[in-house]
């Protein structure tokens, strides 16, 4: 069967998007793109196409006769020890960087307890491997970097004022490790996966050899059936994509027609990326019809809530709970990025509570995106929220109410798929082209 | 076509006309160069609605500050410029053609082609349609301690010059601007020759319109925004009612004929191009990013059709030329009727008829950061012509001379992704 692969090179995130010939979603792949563009492309690729791997191992073990007897469960068991195993070599080389890097000299010093730190951080995500691996088994809208951060600043947090090191010099431990492991591609095959699942399960007496040779038959013939037959490139990294300029497409029109074919009532779409912000009108085939975009200044995009979260010390996966904890609104601007931080910072020294900013930050950010949203048009029918910062709870139900207090009822869609709606266009794009 | 090797030795493709208006232009700082040595007198004077032939009619040389700051921009010494102009207290809000002229002549006036450019001795404020103007004369003439006549231009508020704004600026022509000229310059006004001089400027009107109105073939021969550039440089630049004026455009317009039966469209950046979109642009160049922003427009095939920008300093399309019979009435008229003149209303009845006229398919504003004047209400503009024609408009930002407004990456993602949508918009319709 022939696939069409779209390929979504943001500034924060690189997503990759494959699809039937039915147009539906077999395939995706995400990783951070802060790095290198050209690399996380080849992450983001090969995570998609493992994905469809996988999808179709499972249904072909599902419809194997032979397996009839075992299958029950088993492909989830595979899917775990493979992704498991992934997981604990990418943290493995994570912890091997992060013990070289406090090799260098500015941690002279501090070495000794830089690494009873390192330890103790790394048992804690160690510690958490398995739970975390289930967790992203079936949220693909997670990449490594921020779980991983996420555990390592909340254990530093805790502990690290106990020893003779600062946060900040534990962040950047993180920030330099967590560059070279992005740059580099998935530590183990799916099929050396697969052999250590089968290992685990004939170990198990789950399932016998004749039965795990046949899995390993279908596994090789799955990897050579796969064709991508046209690729389309999209995002801000876009002409670096090895494709000729015919398939490559504007973000805008790329997240128009991904928004639309998840939601195809939809005819608004707000899209937040790492760096613009994008209102976009589309019609009943998905086709843009207009489109507003932030200008000149970031100030309101995703940068922005990372920007907030650093101030903060805290992950920018977490604004959202800590948002929700709010008790009011404060009036903060927007106009500039690093203008309120250091508002943040200064009503931070006047007493408010760092919850309610979050909010009032938030709050801010959605106003300029509401204003955007004007210019483009307004809202007629479904509104679609799409791009990295959909995945905060909180913005989407600012968004939520902005949009009914500005346009009455409207349906308002969020997938959890919204951050591949570039990258789902782009597929979409691509297929047209078959 | 010529091919010039950039210092980068990239191939720069041009018209045989960019040649010679280059050539013109030198042949302008030249005599700018000797105009003291001349006995000229030197007149610094705004591009809108300027009255060239009065100016020459008594020997003597204009100087407009604008075209100064767009050379500057392109060739890309503006910057320098503008941070002079602000280190010496000028706002970074102040329009940049005025920061970036305030910081040549902090350089011992020296032009955007490093030839000094003479101190004036006389400016000519004619207001048209741009507060700014006053204070940028304002601020000049402190810095020479030279005369200012104002010649206050009655804004087309309504839409419409009566009999009343004519003679109001004709009495303002005659009575203020005339009397103040002979006494500078020592010679009479002799108007005989402002009627040969106007007769010559209607012969270059002619054939500049006929260059404009080429572009309703099908491949436009012209790019009027970005080639529009140099189509309009001698007549806007101090050259409109000379034969060298004449003697350009009927070349030009030679040329434009020539490629139009050929079926050929303009020449771009590097070559031809091929026409995909035919585009209609209201708005200003980035003048420190000319080239990069053509080579975006050229890599998608879109040629521009027509422009308002390239009318700012004078409109003739609808029938408007000077009138040797009455010099000045027809230069009163000049004044008022230029696009920086017009009302909100006008500029998008007059980007309507472009889009109909020249089949268009799509339009795109360029809003410019520091320029208020000519910016405010265009986002009221766009979705007005949107309303009235049914196509879909862009709105992309920068600014003129201030590399510091432009962004590369976010004009390249609205201009890509308006492109594209115009491509699907072709699409659908040929599948239906």
């Amino acid at each position: 069967m022939g696939y069409s692969m779209g390929i979504d090179l943001g500034s924060t995130t690189s997503k990759a998007v494959i699809i039937d010939d039915q147009k539906q979603i077999v395939g995706e792949g995400l990783t951070n793109t802060r790095s290198n563009y050209l690399v996380a492309v080849k992450v983001a690729e090969e995570d998609a196409r493992l994905d469809l791997n996988l999808s179709l191992l499972g249904s072909a073990i599902a419809d194997s006769a032979a397996l009839k007897e075992v299958k029950n469960g088993l492909f989830e068991a595979l899917m775990y020890a493979f992704r498991y195993n992934v997981h604990i070599r990418k943290v493995a080389n994570l912890k091997a960087y992060c013990f070289e890097t406090i090799n260098q000299d500015i941690y002279a010093g501090k070495r000794g307890d830089l690494q009873f730190v390192l330890k103790k951080v790394f048992e804690k995500i160690d510690a958490q491997s398995g739970p975390i691996v289930k967790d992203i088994m079936y949220d693909k809208s997670r990449f490594f970097r921020d779980i991983i951060a996420s555990i390592y600043m909340q254990t530093v947090e805790e502990i690290y004022k106990k020893f003779n090191v600062s946060f900040d010099d534990l962040v950047s431990v993180y920030d330099k490790a967590i560059i070279r492991s992005e740059n580099e591609v998935t530590p183990l095959s799916l099929s050396e996966g697969i052999e250590i699942g089968l290992k685990e399960q004939r170990d198990k007496k789950a399932l016998d050899d004749t039965q795990a040779g046949i899995i390993m038959k279908i596994m090789n013939k799955i990897d050579k059936e796969i064709v991508i037959d046209s690729m389309v490139g999209t995002g801000y990294g876009r002409q670096l994509l090895p494709f000729p300029k015919e398939n490559i497409y504007s973000e805008i029109l790329c997240h128009g027609l991904g928004s639309h074919h998840l939601f195809p009532n939809t005819r608004t779409v707000l899209d937040i990326g790492g760096q613009d912000t994008k209102a976009i009108q589309v019609n009943e085939s998905g086709m843009v019809t207009s489109f507003n975009m932030n200008d000149r200044c970031a100030a309101g995009c995703g940068r922005f809530l990372g920007y907030i979260a650093d101030q903060l010390s805290i992950g920018v996966q977490d604004l959202s709970e800590v948002a929700s904890k709010a008790k009011k609104v404060i009036k903060i601007s927007s106009t500039c990025t690093v203008f309120s931080g250091a508002e943040m910072r200064s009503k931070l020294n006047l007493g408010e509570r760092r919850e309610d900013l979050v909010l009032s930050l938030e709050h801010a950010m959605a106003k300029r995106a509401m204003s955007l949203i004007a210019r483009s048009g307004g809202v007629s029918n479904e509104f679609t929220f799409s791009g990295g910062v959909a995945k905060n709870q909180s913005m989407v139900t600012i968004f939520d109410n902005l949009v009914k207090e500005h346009y009455g009822d409207i349906k308002m869609n969020v997938s959890p798929n919204s951050i591949y709606a570039g990258a789902l266009g782009a597929a979409l794009f691509a297929k047209r082209k078959v | 076509m010529e091919e010039i090797r950039s210092k980068t030795k990239k191939q720069i493709k041009k018209d045989r006309s960019m040649i010679k208006e280059k050539e013109i232009l030198n042949q302008y700082y030249h005599d700018l160069l000797h105009a003291k040595d001349d006995n000229r007198k030197v007149i610094y004077t705004f591009v809108p609605g300027n009255i060239t032939e009065l100016i020459r009619v008594f020997d003597a040389i204009p100087v407009y500050p604008e075209i100064l700051s767009v050379q500057a921009g392109m060739r890309r010494i503006s910057d320098g410029k503008i941070r002079i102009a602000e280190e010496a207290g000028h706002s970074e809000d102040v329009c940049t053609y005025v920061k970036c002229h305030v910081g040549m002549i902090l350089q011992e006036n020296m032009g955007p082609t490093g030839i000094k450019i003479p101190d004036p001795d006389l400016l000519l404020l004619s207001y048209t349609g741009c507060f700014t103007f006053m204070k940028w004369f304002e601020v000049v003439q402190k810095m020479f301690n030279c005369p200012v006549v104002m010649l206050h231009v009655p804004y087309q508020a309504n839409g419409q010059i009566t009999d009343e704004m004519r003679e109001y600026l004709v009495k303002q022509l005659k009575s203020e601007y005339i009397p103040v000229m002979e006494k500078l310059t020592g010679k009479n006004y002799d108007e005989d020759r402002v009627k040969e001089m106007t007769k010559l400027s209607v012969k270059a009107e002619d054939d500049l319109v006929a260059v404009f109105e080429s572009a309703k073939h099908k491949p436009s021969p012209i790019d009027a925004f970005f080639g529009g550039v140099y189509y309009i440089g001698p007549i806007f630049n101090g050259f409109r009612g000379t034969q060298e004026a004449c003697d350009f455009y009927k070349f030009l317009r030679n040329e434009t004929e020539e490629r139009a039966s050929k079926k050929l469209g303009p020449i771009g950046p590097e070559g031809e191009i091929i026409e995909k979109f035919r585009i209609v642009v209201e708005g200003a160049q980035p003048w420190v990013r000319f080239r990069d922003n053509w080579k975006m427009f050229y890599d998608e095939g879109a040629v521009c059709v027509a422009a308002t920008y390239t009318k700012v300093g004078g409109f003739y399309e609808w029938g408007f030329r000077h009138d040797p019979d009455k010099p000045i009435e027809s230069m009163a008229d000049y004044c008022m009727w230029c696009m920086a003149n017009m009302n909100l209303v006008q500029r998008v009845d007059l980007v309507e008829k472009y889009i109909r006229n020249l089949d268009a398919d799509g339009f795109l504003v360029a809003s410019i950061k520091s320029c208020n004047s000519y910016s405010a209400g265009q986002l009221a503009m766009l979705k007005e012509i949107e309303k009235r024609t049914g196509l879909p408009g862009a709105f992309i930002e920068y600014d003129i001379v201030d590399s510091r407004y432009y962004s590369s990456a976010n004009v390249k993602v609205r201009l890509e992704s308006y492109f594209q949508m115009l491509n699907e918009k072709k699409r659908a319709k040929r599948k239906n």
